[in-house]
């Protein structure tokens, strides 16, 4: 770009885009500047000063780094460039002053604080903050908020940045949030202290610079510097959400978001951040057998033993669920093919095409979202599908993207054209849909999980071909793309494939109902990790690994392959889910040709090349599904309680929390509106 | 001072019909889409409305610009002036305790509030007829110690006559707002010893006084009424007279004094504009310009009409270069253009080419450079309007397109 202009930050010759503010000119050239209220995906404040900086020829004073732009910076004589200080005398003094300032109602109480050891307050107090303070008079204090079961307050704590509230407003659109009063006085609230009604909500905890808000769920359980960190990827939901997970010893204490533009920038849901006590509740940490209606524990090597003999001969039929990473899928897909069984991974009747990734991943990214212009949402609710991808949509919103819903109505937290809710509205947009720039199509799991499935995804591909848009699917099921694309599924969908079974594998498919036994149902043999609705009408159980522990692949709704790294071990006797099926694969004397990870890593990359690209979104090319009539019902929702999606999120009481105030909230809203 | 919402908050709010229509017209000032902007006034009638600001009306005015209510909250607790609390049912009464009227007294008067209302501010009387708070400056220092009541000053109080204010307030009687000394406004107490020639021609109390004195209940709460709704803004697009939405504000005894002093001169032949309305009205509810400019463009079209011979006044010699454009003696069917179409040209330049016998849009047309040059030269004010607001450019498309055509492109500059 020829457009650059050229300033000198402490003494070092720098070329910016005259676009950017001082503080990030200033983060370009490797310089820190220290903030609290700036953050780069949120709007500017400018409230904390803790950024000043010195501009020569300019003002006489200290400047906000965060609020000017290059571009408003006057040249030197003789158009010398503009000269910026960050560690002259002035700055010093003026970062001293501001510290102190800060600390003037700030309580000393860090030994109590849990955010103490990762504190920014903390942190700047040490490296630019004096020792002592002027302050003598009384401090003030300030009630605390009660924003909800997730996030705890300290309102003493606040030095009133307002990220939090600027967060809720722009990136989780809510509106309860604000701050009141003003000088002295100014606090943060909710509304007529409201609990916050979104499931981004966790995310002020991460923004906030100060102990103010706290993690309620995690409050005084671990201090940052004890807990190991292991970057992982989340599988509440389909998107894929690269993580840290935070262990003490074998406990994860808590979920925190790692940065991803392409994926979740740098927000996760509350599922994502708050399943964590769902990992400790309700494991299966042995391995049980059914014996006269009742389940009894066993060792592994009876139970194993007991699965083989059961398997063998009969009619197999492998079920992946939601949760399972692709070296499971893959190597169920193995071991189930070999006794001339078959497998199927949409458990949820999702009439995803086998084989076309085009169709049942799409041709477009998350990130594409960012530059749609238009973009039609086909049956699908995203704020509880996804609320990161939500959450984006919405800043697509706010930058002037047309959206379209067909689908059941729900408050997305933007505007949208509510298009009509069956699928003649969508065969009505097809027809009259016009070539646009920029336009997006997102068809969600409940617009394709009735018997017209295939014709939505039909429709769905046409009005992205003919908008001379992008397509994408978004999946509610983290392992559901990495499972089609090891070709987990079998001819004719779910209703064909339970057809005559004799025995179910289960892996980890909670979400379906098979038919009990006592009505003729097949024989059930149940590998997961939680003791949920799966494991309740299982057999055998064999106890495995959830997805903080054990290393796995999976593959979000984009189709972007990412690794989930181990952070801690199973309970118990519980294994991982590979070393079980081919631990299996020996009883049944057929062992698989792999003795680790790396081995079915190995011969899983030889069978779908484009697993082995981590964290790249593979081209799908096009090829839609040829179009036929759909049926002419309405679409559903695929979700009904965002808080109950999978067995982790079942066992864990905060979700369980969570989803009753959610529910007392829906039904206060509509005693309400009566 | 914490400023949360009351605990007691009434059911329900709405806006007086009046009201409503105030409001409606208050939002309309704004672009679409920022109507948010009214915010600060819109809370504000609803106070004035109610005494105080309540929930229900905060979230009623939040409805009404299409604002989270959270958003409506932060203004109303920012600003001090919004009072939280339920205030007196007769009066509130807000005492300036800043330096000069402190110095002047004012702790006295916190006294007698502590001891005749409550003993802390943005407290109800027992009666609940009166409440009262300490606020900054109100800006009549040189009547101080002072406080305002509802929307009038009472001035040059003492502990004695705000305790008669309170007394009569709580009587249900309507004290005169103003000086409690006699002042009229903010002269020098006592006998007058300045401006001694008009001595004695004064009216009775100042305007604002007199205006409180007119409408009678001066403490009652507003409900829209009171005044006829004027929104100017409205028609702004259009040339014509300002107070459309509604007539004209009433006038006050000493306004309607002045205005029978100052009876306007007959129009006589007068221009009149599109509008139907006589120039001087125009231009004095319009833009309030000084007399003199009305001097002028009366006295150059009454020349004009007098049929007199065009010569320019004898103060006014040509100056620089140019030739002077040959005017008419007086306007064709005796009805000139409304010179002031042009932009740029206003009442002074427009009787100004009166003057020179310019009173048609043709004539100006059909300038030269000459002409111009003479025009940029001798124009009142600084010189090269004529050229730089191309008043040529401008005539030749009224004279070939016609004035809606101009009007068009003048919006845009395009000429």
């Amino acid at each position: 770009m020829s457009n650059l202009r050229t300033i000198i930050i402490d003494g070092r010759e720098v070329e910016v885009d005259p676009n950017l503010t001082i503080l990030q000119a200033c983060e370009q050239a490797g310089i820190e500047v220290p903030r609290f209220c700036y953050h780069e995906r949120l709007s500017i404040a400018g409230n904390c000063r803790m950024c000043l900086v010195e501009v020569l020829g300019g003002p006489p004073k200290p400047t906000a780094s965060c609020g000017m732009q290059v571009k408003d910076l006057r040249p030197g004589p003789e158009n010398a460039p503009p000269v910026i200080k960050t560690n002259s005398p002035m700055v010093k003094k003026a970062r001293e002053g501001v510290m102190e300032f800060l600390l003037i109602n700030h309580p000393l109480d860090c030994p109590i604080c849990d955010q103490g050891g990762e504190c920014d307050l903390q942190d700047q107090a040490m490296a630019y903050g004096v020792d002592f303070s002027r302050y003598r008079e009384a401090k003030r204090a300030s009630d605390n908020l009660n924003l909800g079961p997730l996030v705890s307050t300290q309102m003493t704590r606040c030095i009133s940045c307002t990220r939090c509230v600027r967060f809720t407003t722009e990136v989780a659109g809510i509106t309860q949030m604000g701050q009141t009063g003003r000088g002295e006085d100014a606090e943060i609230t909710s509304y007529l202290n409201m609990t916050l009604d979104s499931n981004l909500q966790g995310n002020i905890v991460d923004l906030c610079p100060v102990g103010a808000l706290t993690s309620k769920p995690y409050a005084f359980t671990a201090r940052p510097w004890e807990l190991s960190k292991t970057e992982s990827i989340d599988v509440m939901d389909a998107l894929g959400s690269n993580i840290r997970v935070d262990t003490k010893g074998r406990e994860v204490m808590r979920i925190l978001p790692r940065n991803n533009d392409a994926v979740n920038e740098e927000w996760i849901s509350d599922k994502t951040r708050y399943i964590w006590d769902g990992l400790r509740r309700q494991r299966l940490d042995v391995p049980y057998i059914r014996e006269g209606g009742k389940l009894r524990k066993a060792s592994w090597g009876e139970a194993l033993a007991a699965a083989a003999k059961a398997m063998t001969g009969k009619k197999v039929l492998g079920l992946v669920g939601d949760l399972a990473p692709v070296e499971a899928a893959f190597s169920l897909k193995r071991l189930i093919e070999e006794l001339g069984g078959s497998v199927e991974c949409r458990t949820d009747g999702a009439r995803l095409p086998a084989g076309n990734r085009s169709a049942y991943v799409g041709n477009a990214a998350i990130s594409d979202i960012d530059h749609a212009k238009r973009i039609v949402l086909i049956g699908t609710n995203p704020r509880d599908e996804a609320p990161v991808l939500n959450a984006r949509i919405r800043k697509a919103w706010g930058n002037g993207a047309k959206i379209t819903l067909v689908g059941p109505e729900a408050d997305l937290t933007y505007d949208y054209i509510p298009a009509g809710q069956d699928r003649a509205a969508l065969a009505a947009l097809l027809d009259q849909a016009e070539a646009t720039e920029g336009a997006l199509v997102i068809v969600g799991q409940g617009a394709i999980s009735e018997a017209d499935g295939e014709a939505v995804i039909a429709h769905a591909m046409a009005l992205a071909e003919k908008l001379g848009g992008k397509y994408l699917v978004l999946h509610t099921a983290a392992g559901r793309v990495g499972a089609m694309d090891v070709g987990a599924v079998t001819e004719g969908g779910l209703a064909a494939a339970v057809q005559g079974v004799e025995v179910i594998y289960n892996l980890g498919a909670d979400e379906i109902e098979i038919k009990p036994a006592s009505e003729g149902g097949p024989f059930v043999i149940y590998q997961g990790s939680h003791g949920d609705r799966g494991a309740m009408r299982a057999d055998i159980i064999l106890p495995a690994a959830a997805y903080t522990e054990e290393n796995g692949l999976f593959v979000n709704t984009e189709g972007r392959p990412q690794l989930a790294l181990r952070a801690g071990f199973a309970p118990g006797e519980a294994k991982e889910n590979w070393a079980i099926l081919r631990a299996l694969s020996a009883q049944l004397g057929a062992v698989q040709p792999w003795n680790d990870l790396a081995g079915l890593r190995r011969a899983l990359v030889a069978a779908v090349p484009h697993l082995a690209q981590v964290d790249r979104v593979p081209d799908n090319g096009w090829s839609p599904v040829a179009l036929r009539d759909m049926a002419d019902a309405g679409f559903r929702p695929a979700i009904a309680d965002f808080y109950f999606t999978n067995p982790i999120a079942r066992a864990s009481v905060v979700m369980a929390e969570c989803s009753a105030l959610h529910k007392a909230r829906a039904a206060g809203a509509s005693l309400a509106a009566e | 001072m914490l400023r949360r919402l009351y605990q007691e908050q009434p059911e329900t709010f709405e806006f007086t019909p009046a009201n409503l229509e105030w409001a409606r017209a208050q939002i309309t000032k704004y672009p679409v889409g920022r109507q948010a902007s009214a915010i600060i006034p819109l809370l504000f009638r609803a106070q004035e409305q109610e005494g105080w600001l309540t929930k229900p009306a905060i979230e009623y005015v939040a409805d009404m610009l299409d604002m989270a209510y959270i958003r409506a909250l932060e203004v109303a607790t920012f600003y001090f002036m919004f009072h939280l609390t339920p205030v007196g049912s007769v009066a509130h009464l807000q005492i300036c305790g800043t330096t000069p009227c402190m110095l002047r007294g004012s702790e006295d008067l916190i006294a007698v509030c502590k001891r005749k209302i409550s003993a802390h501010p943005h407290e109800l009387s027992l009666d609940g007829k009166l409440s009262w708070e300490e606020v900054e400056c109100l800006g009549a220092c040189s009547n101080a110690p002072m406080a305002q009541i509802g929307k009038d000053y009472f001035e040059d109080l003492s502990e004695e006559s705000l305790e008669t204010l309170i007394d009569e307030l709580t009587a249900g009687k309507t004290p005169r707002p103003g000086s409690r000394i006699g002042r009229f406004s903010s002269e020098r107490a006592g006998e007058q010893v300045a401006l001694l020639d008009t001595k004695g021609d004064r009216e009775e109390f100042n305007a604002t006084t007199a205006l409180a004195v007119s409408i009678g209940d001066a403490f009652k709460r507003i409900d829209g009424t009171e005044v006829p709704l004027r929104a100017p803004w409205q028609t702004s697009g259009q040339r014509g007279p300002i107070g459309v939405m509604g007539t004209e504000r009433p006038k006050s005894a000493v306004q309607q004094a002045a205005a029978a002093k100052a009876e306007p001169k007959p129009a006589g032949n007068s221009p009149v504009d599109r509008t139907g309305v006589t120039k001087q009205q125009a231009v004095v509810a319009d833009k309030g310009k000084p007399e003199a400019v009305l001097a002028v463009a009366s006295g150059g079209t009454a020349m004009a009409a007098a049929g007199q011979t065009v010569a320019p006044p004898p103060e006014e010699q040509p100056n620089g270069g140019g030739q002077r454009p040959e005017g008419l003696a007086a306007p064709r069917d005796e009805k000139p253009d409304d010179l002031k179409i042009i932009e740029g040209i206003g009442p002074v330049l427009e009787a100004r080419l009166h003057a020179w016998g310019i009173f048609h849009f043709d004539q100006i047309a059909a300038w030269g450079p000459e002409q111009v040059l003479f025009a940029d030269e001798n124009v009142p004010g600084f010189k090269g309007r004529c050229t730089r607001d191309k008043w040529v450019a401008q005539a030749k498309i009224i004279v070939e397109e016609g004035i809606d055509r101009f009007l068009e492109r003048a919006k845009t500059n395009d000429y």
